[in-house]
């Protein structure tokens, strides 16, 4: 959880997905009131970049995606989150947790048969 | 600055297809400020490729460096501890720096990660230009500090060729005549004297055309 969208850079993204997430969702002030002025804008760049970046190693696309948001706009957080999570569940897990799954599985198999 | 753009992922996947351990370091110059290989590029690009590679099914590991400089001694030396540790360095300094580095590091594959582009200034945020050849002969005093080297898709040295239409360079609409440039700085500056006092000629021998120069300045030796 990182509470300003404006301290977000294209490689804590990427970390995230280092990190085994099969999506990221980027939420971000509304645009026009970022307290830091152009933060969320600014944002809204790095994960169009990180979106591209995702798309060409075949990792992505649709793993990541910007919504923004007031405080005060709790129902549509919620209405966001799971729009997010659905959209996540149809593209299914990240290549990198099937590979990381398959190892796993040989690793029980190797233990199980030795 | 040195600019330069990255290359394209594939590229450098295929190039780092041999390694599995590598050094991936980066530029604190030209290079972090044309935004293609500082430390931030170092982190995207180390987990683009950590990722690429686990995706396929095999990891590769990653030591995340990034120099002050790359074309300087003192600094490529920090990395002489560790180096031969890994199989190969994948650079993103200029192609200057990268040299520098495989000069020093005899052993170890030099892999370069960005394609050097030029010698220019920054326009606005992600774009650049051209300003400087290096040609080691300035007349910026005479020609309105606009280099007709370079701003002269032809290099031309005594006024716009025939492919100059109202301002606009032949070789694309979205270049300027850079003797159109000169001219009207002249005018403006009230120094179109100056456009009498180039040389009949240039000498070229202060540019590339004698080969990988060198600059040795005895008073600093």
């Amino acid at each position: 959880m990182l509470p300003c969208t404006g301290r977000i850079d294209e490689s804590l993204l990427l970390k995230a997905f280092e990190n085994g997430a099969d999506g990221v969702m980027v939420i971000g002030c509304l645009e026009g009131d970022c307290h830091y002025i152009s933060g969320n804008i600014r944002a809204r760049a790095r994960v169009e970049r990180v979106y591209a970046i995702l798309e060409r190693i075949k990792i992505g696309p649709n793993r990541i995606r910007m919504y923004n948001l007031s405080a005060g706009e709790g129902s549509k957080f919620a209405a966001f989150a799971n729009e997010f999570v659905n959209q996540i569940r149809e593209v299914g897990p990240s290549p990198i947790n099937l590979v990381r799954g398959a190892t796993k599985t040989e690793a029980v198999t190797a233990k199980e048969t030795t | 600055m040195i600019t330069g753009t990255p290359k394209p992922i594939e590229e450098i996947m295929e190039m780092l297809e041999p390694y599995d351990n590598i050094v991936l370091a980066g530029c604190h110059g030209c290079v972090t400020v044309c935004r293609v290989g500082g430390e931030k590029e170092v982190q995207v690009l180390a987990s683009t490729l950590r990722l690429a590679r686990e995706a396929a099914g095999r990891t590769i590991n990653i030591r995340e460096v990034s120099l002050e400089r790359q074309c300087d001694p003192e600094y490529v030396e920090q990395m002489r501890p560790y180096v031969t540790d890994y199989q190969a360095v994948l650079s993103i300094a200029c192609g200057a720096g990268i040299q520098f580095l495989a000069e020093k590091f005899t052993t170890t594959p030099l892999l370069p990660g960005i394609n050097t582009g030029f010698l220019g200034v920054t326009e606005r945020q992600g774009e650049w230009s051209e300003r400087c050849q290096g040609c080691g002969d300035c007349v910026l005093h005479l020609t309105g500090g606009i280099c007709p080297v370079t701003r002269c898709a032809k290099s031309l040295f005594h006024g716009p060729c025939g492919g100059s239409v109202q301002g606009i360079c032949e070789v694309d609409k979205e270049t300027k005549c850079g003797w159109q440039l000169i001219i009207d700085r002249l005018v403006a500056l009230n120094q179109m004297e100056n456009y009498g006092k180039l040389k009949p000629y240039k000498g070229w021998n202060s540019s590339r055309d004698g080969g990988p120069r060198r600059i040795i300045r005895e008073d600093m030796i």
